[in-house]
């Protein structure tokens, strides 16, 4: 019954699983259902775990029982697109500065709504979609943000972008679980005996119990607690976004981590300016004095970024890429402030080492110990943030 | 539905559900799986398994997680100590371990003679491997206690509410297992039958003012923490009992203090919307 629902669901990216789907038939089977609501709810209620996928599951229900064809297909192709690091590599500072001007959400609203008003074949032109043209959408196109939408590409950066396949499986190689990263994690750990003494020291009990001629003597003493603050600084958004499944990975396995005495983390974009955020958005903003000010230096910080931007956006005074910012203090002094306040920092880097002779990544690593953002590299991070100075 | 035994929960007297939660809490019960409630704190996920162990009739044995909490806890704990200590006198007789054998509150609800609701509150308090040492007793009801070779076996399964506010991400396999619902942010025509339930006998006036600032407040996207359905209930309270003109509840905000619970808010709160009311009130005149 309704199999290809499931395979709907799955389609749009709901985790279901058999044993779910297995639940919800046994559910049916019992009679529950009168109609079509009490459907949605059952199915939603059983099938759904996370109110983060309830939206994806209102598009697949709506798919599936209207037989209504969502339109934004071409937007996985847009994702995928972007989420192969190589195809923003190819592109020039100056393209990936406007390609960061806008972002994915806007992009992707804007590609729909032309989709939606276009009706006919389109060729040249600055707008529709189509082939040639200076839109930012199409194929064959010279917009230095376009999109190449299937078809050969005409661009100098399309052709480029489409044909470095043999990429794809380095990047599969570079496969994180967030298991794994716990694991690596729980490296960073320094036991203190704090707190009240709550816990019976067995072998001192025995002792004192045969001296005091086994009339019972209990011993307590304090328990052994994790002494290690954790400080996680992402760069987020831009040229990030290839690695933001990789970055969330790292984010989910620290924030589930229950052994860190206490666990902080904050956004930023390309480099550390006047303020860091609290949300990926970047609205919630704190500034870094305040942060330097107020966390004790025992924080073992962890920065995660590419360290890869326009050299003017680390050295210069209002060098962010964003002219809100209007940072008074250029980004390396603010990374060189956060780099002393702190006794320990390690950066790692998603980017692979060959591309560390990048000039403003050099000028990173001299203040930063630079690891790759992979098991290897997160381990030998963890022991340099766990050696004394 | 004709189905009987499926619409067994319809809410209680003093607890408002929405359609899709009835459903949910219905589904768990039929299916006899847990129940995992989550949403933004204050929208009663707690509450819920009091109002369903009320509607149901049924005895509710509520086991409130720590971060220390383990799961063996929740099942039985061997109190060793206890059984060395008494060894010393010889006076009762310690031979019989069963004595010392405590059960938890998820061996209680085993235990019990007649089908209880079994609270398991805030989940994700607890340790990564929390959830996933239960998924065995929930899926079987039943556990053995090597120390005594007993096995405890629930006659009747409990229904069993779970509740999380999402501070950790819970192990797949544990969620496979349970329905979930997330409790949305009622909207005002729910929220006021909501008040209702607090306050039966509440002016209409006054709940229509207290309930649009509420809400007005809630959109302020600068809160750290914005005020919910329990803020809400005690600022009202305060509202009947001072006696607070209606007109002066949107002009003033009195007591905003048992709205916004975080000092950076309600700092905010003052320095903005104090500051905009006295350029405005001056204008007025």
């Amino acid at each position: 019954m309704f199999t290809n629902f499931f395979y709907t669901l799955r389609e749009r990216k709901v985790p279901v699983s058999i044993t779910e789907w297995m639940t919800l038939m046994e559910a049916l089977s019992k009679g529950y259902i009168s109609n079509l609501t009490d459907f949605y709810y059952l199915a939603r209620a059983i099938l759904v775990k996370s109110e983060s996928y309830f939206d994806h599951y209102d598009v697949a229900f709506q798919e599936y029982f209207k037989g209504i064809k969502a339109p934004p297909e071409i937007s996985e192709q847009i994702l995928s697109w972007l989420k192969d690091p190589f195809n923003r590599m190819l592109l020039t500072e100056e393209e990936r500065a406007l390609l960061d001007i806008m972002d994915l959400d806007e992009l992707l609203e804007e590609l729909e709504k032309r989709l939606r008003e276009q009706t006919e074949q389109h060729d040249g032109g600055d707008y529709w979609i189509g082939r040639g043209g200076t839109s930012p959408f199409g194929h064959s196109g010279q917009h230095p943000t376009g999109f190449r939408i299937g078809g050969g590409g005409g661009g100098r950066s399309a052709i480029q972008i489409a044909e470095q396949r043999q990429f794809r499986n380095y990047r599969q190689d570079l496969t994180l679980d967030i298991r794994q990263i716990e694991v690596a994690l729980k490296g960073l750990r320094q036991l203190n005996r704090t707190g009240p003494e709550d816990e019976l020291d067995l072998d001192k009990t025995i002792d004192a119990t045969a001296k005091n001629a086994g009339d019972i003597d209990l011993i307590w003493r304090r328990s052994r607690k994790n002494k290690v603050k954790l400080l996680l600084l992402m760069d987020v958004g831009g040229s990030m976004d290839p690695f933001a499944h990789l970055c969330s990975l790292l984010f989910s396995a620290a924030h589930r981590s229950t052994h860190f005495k206490d666990f902080q983390y904050y956004y930023f974009h390309n480099c550390i300016y006047d303020y860091v955020y609290k949300d990926i958005e970047r609205r919630d903003g704190v500034s870094t004095e305040h942060i330097l000010h107020t966390m004790e230096q025992d924080y073992k910080v962890i920065m995660v970024g590419d360290a890869w931007m326009a050299p003017s956006e680390l050295n210069s005074v209002y060098g962010a890429i964003y002219y809100y910012e209007r940072n008074y203090k250029p980004g390396i002094v603010r990374l060189k402030q956060v780099a002393d306040h702190f006794n320990h920092c390690v950066w790692l880097n998603p980017e692979a080492p060959h591309y560390w002779n990048e000039s403003t990544i050099t000028m990173i690593k001299k203040i930063f110990p630079m690891f790759e953002l992979t098991i290897e590299g997160l381990q030998q991070a963890v022991k340099k943030l766990i050696v004394k100075r | 539905m004709a189905n009987d035994g499926f619409d067994k929960f319809k809410g209680s007297h003093d607890y408002v559900t929405s359609e899709a939660l009835r459903n949910a809490v219905n589904v768990a019960i039929a299916l006899k799986r847990p129940l995992l409630v989550r949403g933004e704190p204050g929208t009663g996920k707690t509450l819920l398994a009091h109002s369903i162990a009320r509607g149901l009739d049924k005895r509710l044995i509520v086991w409130n997680i720590k971060s220390t909490t383990k799961a063996q806890e929740g099942l039985y704990v061997y109190d060793t100590v206890q059984r060395l200590n008494d060894s010393r006198f010889g006076d009762k007789d310690i031979s019989d371990i069963r004595q010392y054998i405590k059960l938890g509150k998820l061996g209680e609800a085993f235990a019990s003679k007649e089908e209880v609701v079994l609270l398991i509150d805030e989940v994700d308090k607890a340790d990564l491997e929390f959830p996933n040492d239960l998924l065995n007793e929930l899926d079987e009801m039943s556990f053995y206690i090597p120390e005594t070779g007993e096995t405890i076996v629930a006659t009747h399964r409990p229904i069993v509410a779970i509740t999380s506010n999402a501070e950790k991400e819970l192990p797949d396999a544990f969620l496979r297992r349970c329905i979930f619902h997330y409790i949305e942010f009622p909207d005002p025509a729910l929220m006021e039958e909501i008040v209702k339930v607090h306050f039966p006998d509440i002016r209409g006036n006054l709940l229509r003012q207290a309930l649009a600032t509420f809400y007005s407040l809630r959109k302020i996207d600068d809160f750290r923490k914005k005020p919910s359905t329990s803020e809400l209930i005690d600022w009202i309270r305060v509202l009947i009992a001072s006696g607070t003109p209606d007109e002066a509840i949107t002009a003033d905000i009195p007591f905003a203090g048992s709205l916004l619970k975080k000092e950076t808010d309600y700092a905010y709160f003052i320095n903005t919307f104090m500051k905009k009311k006295q350029t405005t009130g001056t204008s007025d005149n």
